[in-house]
């Protein structure tokens, strides 16, 4: 029973050197998914793990995700921001139940082993034993030194506000790892304000990871899918774009200012335009510039693997990838403001939240098209899909007509993936 | 206060009316259990205990209810799926001559086309429900959730 099965491929057969085809494996395979935990999650690369405005204070905390691998993420009495695995020491106990909160030092509740802020273990009870009848009973060996079991510690780099962690302390500087040219954008969002936290929004998605990052990574569906954006003039054929990739191709840029000239039915081309439909009530699309955007009113980022930064008008957000399972992760949205924002700016982003997260009305059926397309993948994984909009190659574009940023992606998980 | 047998009776057919048409699927009536300048809003427990103000869904007038049941209806490409509602009794907080203050516990259950039905929404209703002319109408009504995980997606009223 070891000779090759045609319909249920081991491996992904890619058609070519390309990328413009990619089979469906690749979102379906355990041991493919097994090895992108471990070469995307837990080497070499920096994963989001949230924001410093989410733990102001000396001792708190917030639980995330890493990958499969719970993390915390805290501060300490010098007001520097540690990430700890959350697994104790000692039988491996995820010991932190509670999604946030205030410590002064970490407890593990099995033993009360207990570690410090920086995860550095400070107490084992019995560690010495007890003392009975003038002997000493038990007590951890001679050799055992605290300094050998601390929590895993995960390397940290702060920007503008943004946590990222990484197990691998031997990674890239994250400047480096962004490349100049997403850096940029990353700047511009966050270009060094306070961030005051607005609230969360959090989804599971029956699909593989990697469809959400492609989903952000596309350009051609906004118009198409999301008939909303389209009824209602907010998308629109001339509107000015150019899709940025680092030099790596793993991350990206989507940016688009809007159309101004002439009337959105000319330049929409796209049967839902309903140019008769009003809102009833307007203040969905009650956009207001800001200064720090420069010309662009929508920007996307996505960062590779685990993070997309959101843009769109005055909503701002980012949106966390957890995978679990090659078929399923957790999409937690975590939406934002800015310190000097006036109290109408701050009702007009959580106005204009309306549109996104998992009842948004262009941020649903994100969703629901993630779930199906991996139905199809589960049931026929020797298929493959097409990104061949605006042709093979991965390049950055001044238009949206281009599946490149997908490729990109692509060719990226390909060096990877496919090194020994 | 106490209110009487009447005033109990016509909230807890409010209450029935509205699960009953928002699982019926005719989401043109859902905004006619509101006033004009009502507030809707499904939030994440966890936001509401925390004072975050974000919420999943947040609408401040009837006019927004209307345009969430045309993007229902029109422009939200959404798997098809019945809803059930089932509603606890309410319980009254507050009552004067013009508003009564309640809560009440739902859950809502999701069954897709050829699919188990399964646990889709489960929290509490918190509401400021007003006697108007044409009867009660719900001035507010929040829907405060439990359920941590959002189960892809939510698109028609809970």
């Amino acid at each position: 029973m070891n000779q090759t099965s045609s319909i249920f491929p081991r491996s992904p057969q890619w058609e070519s050197d390309g990328t413009h085809r990619i089979p469906f494996v690749a979102y379906t395979n355990e041991e493919l998914y097994q090895r992108e935990l471990e070469r995307f999650f837990y080497k070499s690369h920096w994963c989001y793990v949230g924001l410093e405005a989410e733990i102001p204070n000396t001792g708190d905390f917030k639980r995330t995700a890493i990958g499969e691998r719970s993390v915390i993420m805290v501060r300490d009495a010098q007001g520097a921001i540690n990430v700890v695995e959350n697994i104790c020491a000692h039988r491996g106990m995820r010991f932190c139940r509670e999604r946030h909160g205030n410590r002064k030092e970490f407890v593990c509740p099995y033993h009360q082993w207990s570690y410090t802020l920086k995860g550095d273990l400070q107490g084992v009870p019995f560690r010495r034993g007890v003392k009975q009848d003038g002997q000493v009973y038990g007590g951890m060996p001679a050799d055992f030194k605290t300094s050998d079991h601390g929590l895993t510690k995960l390397k940290v780099a702060t920007r503008g506000g943004v946590v990222f962690a990484s197990f691998d302390h031997e990674v890239e500087p994250l400047e480096d790892y962004l490349g100049p040219t997403v850096l940029k954008y990353f700047d511009r969002l966050f270009n060094g304000r306070r961030l005051t936290i607005l609230g969360y929004n959090r989804q599971r998605i029956p699909g593989n990871w990697k469809l959400m990052q492609e989903n952000i990574k596309d350009p051609y569906h906004p118009g198409l899918l999301h008939t909303w954006f389209v009824t209602f003039g907010l998308w629109r054929a001339d509107n000015k774009s150019q899709l940025k990739m680092d030099a790596k191709h793993r991350h990206a840029a989507m940016i688009s200012t809007r159309g101004q000239g002439g009337k959105a039915a000319q330049v929409t081309d796209v049967s839902s335009f309903k140019e008769s439909m009003k809102l009833h009530d307007p203040s969905f699309l009650d956009v207001v510039p800001e200064a720090w955007w420069g010309k662009p009113s929508v920007v996307m980022t996505t960062i590779f693997p685990s993070v997309i930064f959101q843009q769109q008008v005055n909503s701002v957000s980012t949106r966390h990838i957890q995978p679990s399972g090659h078929g399923a992760f957790d999409f937690v949205w975590t939406h934002f403001g800015f310190d000097d924002d006036s109290e109408e700016m701050t009702l007009r982003r959580l106005r204009q939240a309306n549109l996104f997260g998992p009842a948004g009305f262009v941020s649903a059926d994100d969703g629901e098209v993630i779930e199906f397309s991996q139905q199809a993948f589960e049931s026929k994984p020797f298929h493959r899909a097409l990104a061949e909009l605006g042709g093979h190659e991965v390049e950055d574009t001044k238009h949206m007509v281009t599946e490149t940023l997908i490729r990109g992606m692509y060719r990226y998980w390909r060096e990877v993936m496919e090194a020994t | 206060m106490r209110i009487d047998f009447e005033d109990y009776f016509a909230l807890t057919q409010l209450y029935a009316d509205y699960a009953a048409i928002v699982d019926s699927g005719k989401y043109d009536l859902w905004p006619d259990f509101f006033t004009d300048d009502c507030i809707y809003r499904l939030q994440p427990r966890e936001n509401y205990e925390r004072g975050f103000p974000l919420a999943t869904l947040s609408f401040t007038s009837k006019g927004m209810l209307k345009d969430r049941v045309y993007g229902i209806q029109e422009t939200l490409f959404h798997d098809p799926y019945y809803q059930r509602h089932i509603v606890g009794s309410p319980v009254v907080r507050k009552a004067d001559a013009e508003r009564l203050e309640c809560e009440a516990n739902y859950a809502v259950f999701r069954t897709k086309l050829s699919d188990a039905s399964t646990v889709f929404n489960v929290g509490r209703y918190i509401d400021t429900i007003v006697r108007t002319p044409a009867g009660l109408k719900f001035a507010s009504r929040q829907c405060i959730y439990d359920s941590e995980m959002i189960p892809n997606s939510i698109i028609y009223p809970i």
